[in-house]
């Protein structure tokens, strides 16, 4: 039993304590309460009574269920792949650049990525006002007349999702150059050598040597973007909202607005449930790689 | 001859690589413009007077250039208060994320004691844990402490780092062991060892850390947005979004607040550039 010494031990305790602490009631407990929430009919707060699966039952059968998990998968699929896409693309065009150029111009590529998602709600609802707004220019002269698009259904995701890339590229850009950095130049002036077009230096060198990190990058936004809400809640207020809400609004509104803790906390798990799922395949990956 | 026509060739391909290099700088820039315009046209409008926003037509630049808006928001409206909100919870994040991930990376890193095994895999396994999904346990559990309405409330749901830890841990393990081993030799204890040797040797990581949980903590808003229904209480990022103008929407005005909000994270990111890009790496696995 004597393995550990009594003083590094004694240490190790402080050391630990207040974040073990904080872990424990604000992490660890909450995420075991939220496993229990859903197996019970109970308010946001207040006792519950136990309801078996009977949460879980009800979610199959509920049409909102249906539509926020739908909204999810379409908003991950109008943002992550485009984002990952277009962040490469960005990258190879800012890397080619140099000294103080290159500062300026990753600047406008990463200066949104920081702000505060209120702050893009307010800068593009000024930028789409259906009156006011700087977009209803051309908009007007294509469709001829101004568009509400934040009320127009078919427009709204992927308006969001177009904002969020918008938002958030920087982000992925920043990655994209740290890869292409660590590729040697030795390779790319070998391939000069032999006389390799451009593309063929993209397909064969590039390309490959980048995949690792499109395969990160896109998985971080998977990941990220499948709790998506603030954005989806802020461009939909006073809308119909019953159309455009996500798995995460979902929790909130049964929680918050309708008084169901127990079946909010259902939804929950099993966003819970899908993101961890994700997120192992994603570690599984990211060891094989490491393997390799 | 042939001599020549290689040589040729070989001046036009290289010219033509300058032309193709020079359509992709030429679309780098006019995207780096695109992005940017955004920004710009909110900066813009927040600088004209109120009805000019109105008049109809594209003006790249004021007409006539003011401050009013910025200094009405400013002292006729609760922005200085959402500011204050903002400022202290984010900041009450920041230095105790940053200091109980460093004790509890140093204690995982360089102390044996039982149980480090089973803690270490319990932080790598939150790492996946999706924290909106605990909004409504998060709810409950502040209101059980009174704390809703609170700067309390909304900073502790915050405190859940263990990405922080994790990097501390691996900072604090490439830390040499000769170090460790002179200093304790000298009679240093582990607060010693771990004020004056770890700490102060990885302070560029704890810049860039603290630098990142801040922005973070700022941009949060859907458990602040949960946290406090009071206006006074509200940080900067809820109060924009859900606190309306009793006399109509008054575009410049709003922006003005909007750009307010985003100022202290535009300067913290010019200021700091590489400290932030390197956070960004480090959190998402990669070593900067």
């Amino acid at each position: 039993m004597n393995r550990f010494r009594r003083q590094e031990v004694t240490a190790a305790v402080v050391f630990l304590l207040p974040f073990v602490l904080t872990y424990g009631v604000l992490f660890l407990w909450p995420t075991i309460q939220l496993a229990v929430l859903s197996f019970q009919k109970a308010p946001l707060i207040g006792e519950g009574q136990w309801a078996g699966f009977r949460n879980y039952a009800r979610l199959l059968n509920d049409k909102l269920f249906a539509t926020a998990v739908w909204n999810t998968l379409y908003f991950v699929l109008l943002s992550v792949v485009p984002s990952t896409l277009l962040g490469l693309v960005i990258a190879l065009g800012v890397n080619r650049l140099k000294g103080w150029t290159q500062s300026v111009i990753l600047a406008c590529f990463f200066l949104p990525y920081i702000l505060p998602v209120s702050v893009v709600y307010r800068i593009w609802m000024w930028i789409t006002d259906n009156q006011f707004g700087i977009i209803q220019y051309p908009i007007a002269a294509i469709w001829g007349e101004n568009v509400s698009i934040f009320r127009t259904l078919p427009l709204f995701m992927p308006t969001v999702a177009f904002i969020t890339i918008w938002w958030l590229i920087g982000f992925n850009v920043l990655l994209f150059i740290a890869g292409l950095r660590n590729i040697s130049s030795e390779i790319y002036e070998a391939a000069a050598l032999d006389g390799a077009t451009r593309w063929q230096t993209f397909r064969r060198i590039t390309w490959p040597l980048i995949w690792p990190i499109t395969v990160l990058v896109a998985t971080i936004q998977l990941i990220m973007q499948l709790k998506i809400f603030d954005q989806i809640y802020l461009f939909g207020q006073g809308g119909r909202t019953d159309s455009t809400l996500g798995m995460v609004e979902l929790v909130y509104r049964s929680a918050f607005q309708k008084n169901q803790g127990g079946y909010a906390a259902a939804v929950a798990v099993v966003l819970f449930l899908v993101i961890v799922i994700v997120s192992v395949l994603q570690f599984q990956l990211a060891r094989a790689r490491g393997q390799r | 001859m042939t001599d020549m026509t290689m040589t040729n060739t070989r001046a036009t391909r290289l010219r033509r690589l300058n032309l193709a290099g020079g359509i992709i700088t030429g679309l780098t820039v006019l995207g780096a413009i695109i992005w940017a315009f955004p920004l710009y046209w909110a900066v813009i409008t927040s600088l004209k007077v109120e009805q000019d926003v109105l008049t109809p037509g594209i003006q790249l630049l004021p007409e006539r250039w003011t401050l009013d808006n910025y200094i009405h928001v400013l002292t006729k409206t609760q922005a200085g208060i959402w500011y204050l909100n903002s400022l202290v919870t984010s900041l009450a994040v920041t230095v105790i994320v940053v200091l109980t991930s460093a004790a509890a990376g140093y204690a995982i890193s360089q102390l044996r004691f039982p149980g480090r095994r089973l803690l270490w895999w319990l932080l790598l396994a939150s790492f996946m844990v999706p924290i909106p999904a605990l909004i409504v346990n998060h709810f409950v559990l502040m209101a059980d402490f009174g704390l809703l309405n609170s700067w309390s409330g909304v900073v502790l749901p915050q405190l859940i780092a263990p990405v922080t830890v994790i990097i501390y841990k691996q900072f604090f393990d490439s830390v040499p062991k000769d170090f460790r081993e002179a200093a304790l030799m000298d009679g240093a204890t582990q607060f010693q060892l771990f004020f004056r040797l770890y700490l102060p040797m990885n302070w560029g990581i704890t810049t860039a850390l603290a630098i990142i949980t801040f922005i973070g903590a700022w941009n949060q808003f859907l458990w602040p947005f949960l946290a406090v229904t009071s206006e006074s209480k509200m940080n900067i990022t809820v109060g924009i979004t859900q606190v309306y103008d009793a006399f109509g929407v008054r575009y410049a005005r709003d922006l003005a607040t909007a750009i307010l909000a985003g100022l202290p994270l535009a300067i913290l990111y010019l200021v700091f550039q590489r400290r932030v890009t390197q956070a960004i790496m480090l959190t998402a696995g990669i070593k900067g």
